[in-house]
């Protein structure tokens, strides 16, 4: 029997190409912003985090502010010098994650295959969706709609594979489409820089550099072998990428692989001098992640801890613990790791927390000779009922007492203020 | 001209296949303005007033005028002062 896409491609005539439209609100935030502050839509615009808490950089700015030459990730300091009347206004992530999704649901009026690349990208695949017109005519469709009906603009690139769509995203802003077809990907692509292809960063670039690579026609036509020498087997993925033949399957977000992995971390408002003031913080990240792991299932069998200094100097340590979801238990095995690895050379700037090695919470697991499971199920039945009272009355509705003792540090809500960022394109 | 986004109280008509009509709408001053016709219904943004939602078309004393409903609250584009 075939399957619905053979029959949809049998229809076409056409069993090869794929139809990939990659869909990228332009300066997202600040276009969000912009369009609830009428007030200062004429004016440089960044959304930057608070300076008194030490998240003061650039997490986007609009085109005017662009025009100053204020850039994203840099801080709000630097950013002020390069245009004294930067407008910086705070995040407000649940109104960015309601526009996101207001996206989507246009989006998934064309095709049901689509794959979301954090907040403000997504992978669309319309190969099945001819009949709505062809990808230019669906990527102009998306595009006028999300503008009149949200007011934010996007570019989208129309090619054959995800990479290229990507490509096409980015080779013209704002409010703009740019199609690559197997045609004319050779004329239009290769003479771009190296740095303009997925997954070549600045230690990429700088090693195609070294060997006389500096375009995407260079990666494409130099020998495979020869950027594997150099790059291991992303050599061999990015000759792909730059060729065009790359396979991989836009992925419907509900097919989307499982959590492998979850973490929370914070930078803090001061440096943190002592490992009293370093538990309070640890409470909070591992408090957040357990109740973040339980809303999914899992218990885990990793944990790990990673410490930045005030120098920016960064170590990470991990163990194996029994399969666990209880705050507690995590809680005590990260405290532990942190204060046998880390040797207080320097303050600390900030903190993250991570459980990993996930098993499903209703899966049978080996009971501890030398713990007191009596114990551990009540701590378990503590934590469930900590978790119904904050999902009914707000993460901040109960605490323990202990963190009430430093409220400078201890204010965050990990839980409630996690975003969501890209994750690997593999 | 500059605006404002005013929130606004609305009596509506919900019908039995779950449709939204406004019917008459209460301004901020406290004026009751009856709905005489809906000419269009679609989501929109408003870019004078800022924010998105389903725009209702309306016809108020011969006036041709927008209301949004946002986040399941009604707003309209007041002139600011």
């Amino acid at each position: 029997m075939l399957s619905s896409h053979q029959n949809v491609c049998s229809v076409r005539g056409d069993f090869t190409e794929r139809v990939i439209l990659h869909v990228d609100c332009n300066k997202f935030y600040a276009s969000v912003e912009c369009l609830h502050r009428p007030e200062i839509r004429d004016k440089p615009v960044a959304v930057g985090g608070s300076v008194e808490k030490r998240h003061g950089i650039i997490l986007t700015r609009n085109e005017i502010a662009a025009s100053f030459g204020v850039k994203t990730a840099e801080t709000i300091f630097q950013a002020k010098q390069k245009c004294p009347d930067l407008v910086i206004v705070p995040p407000d992530f649940p109104l960015y994650t309601r526009f996101s999704g207001l996206v989507r649901n246009i989006c998934m009026d064309y095709t049901d295959m689509v794959e979301p690349f954090g907040l403000d990208e997504s992978w669309l695949d319309v190969t099945g969706s001819f009949l709505l017109g062809n990808g230019m005519e669906i990527a102009e469709k998306i595009r006028s709609r999300v503008r009149e009906e949200l007011g934010i603009t996007v570019s989208i690139g129309v090619s054959f594979n995800k990479v290229f769509a990507k490509l096409g995203s980015d080779y013209k802003k704002p409010d703009a489409i740019t199609e690559f077809t197997k045609e004319n990907f050779r004329q239009k692509i290769w003479p771009l820089p190296a740095s303009d292809l997925l997954y070549v960063g600045r230690a990429t670039g700088k090693k195609l550099h070294n060997i006389g690579i500096n375009t995407i026609g260079d990666i494409a036509l130099c020998d495979p072998e020869i950027l594997a020498r150099h790059l291991g087997k992303m050599g061999y993925v990015l000759h792909s990428f730059a060729n065009g033949t790359d396979t991989s399957p836009v992925v419907a977000s509900e097919n989307a692989s499982a959590v492998k992995s979850i973490s929370n971390g914070t930078t803090l408002p001061r440096n943190l001098c002592d490992t009293k003031e370093v538990a309070l913080i640890l409470m909070i990240l591992s408090e957040s992640v357990a109740r973040r792991m339980r809303d999914q299932g899992f218990r885990c069998t990793v944990v790990s801890v990673s410490v930045r200094d005030s120098f920016l100097f960064s170590i990470t340590k991990q163990a194996a613990v029994s399969p666990t979801d209880i705050t507690e238990e995590i809680y005590a095995k990260v405290l532990d790791l942190f204060t046998n690895g880390y040797e207080w050379k320097n303050p600390v700037r900030a903190l993250s927390v991570c459980v990993s090695g996930f098993e499903s919470a209703d899966s049978c697991f080996q009971l501890d000779l030398f713990h007191d499971e009596e114990h551990r199920q009540k701590l378990s039945r503590l934590d469930s009922a900590m978790d119904k009272l904050k999902n009914r009355y707000g993460s901040m509705c109960v605490r323990p007492a202990s963190l009430l003792q430093d409220t400078d540090i201890t204010d965050l809500n990990p839980y409630d203020d996690h975003h969501i960022h890209p994750v690997g394109f593999f | 001209m500059t605006y404002k986004k005013v929130y606004i109280d609305v009596i509506t008509h919900f019908d039995k296949n779950g449709t939204i009509l406004p019917l008459r709408i209460l301004w901020e001053d406290g004026t009751e303005y009856d709905i005489d016709r809906i000419i269009d219904i679609r989501p929109a943004a408003s870019l004078k007033a800022g924010g998105c939602g389903i725009r209702y078309t309306c016809m108020i004393k011969g006036h041709k005028k927008y209301i949004f409903l946002e986040n399941q609250r009604w707003f309209a584009e007041g002139k600011a002062i």
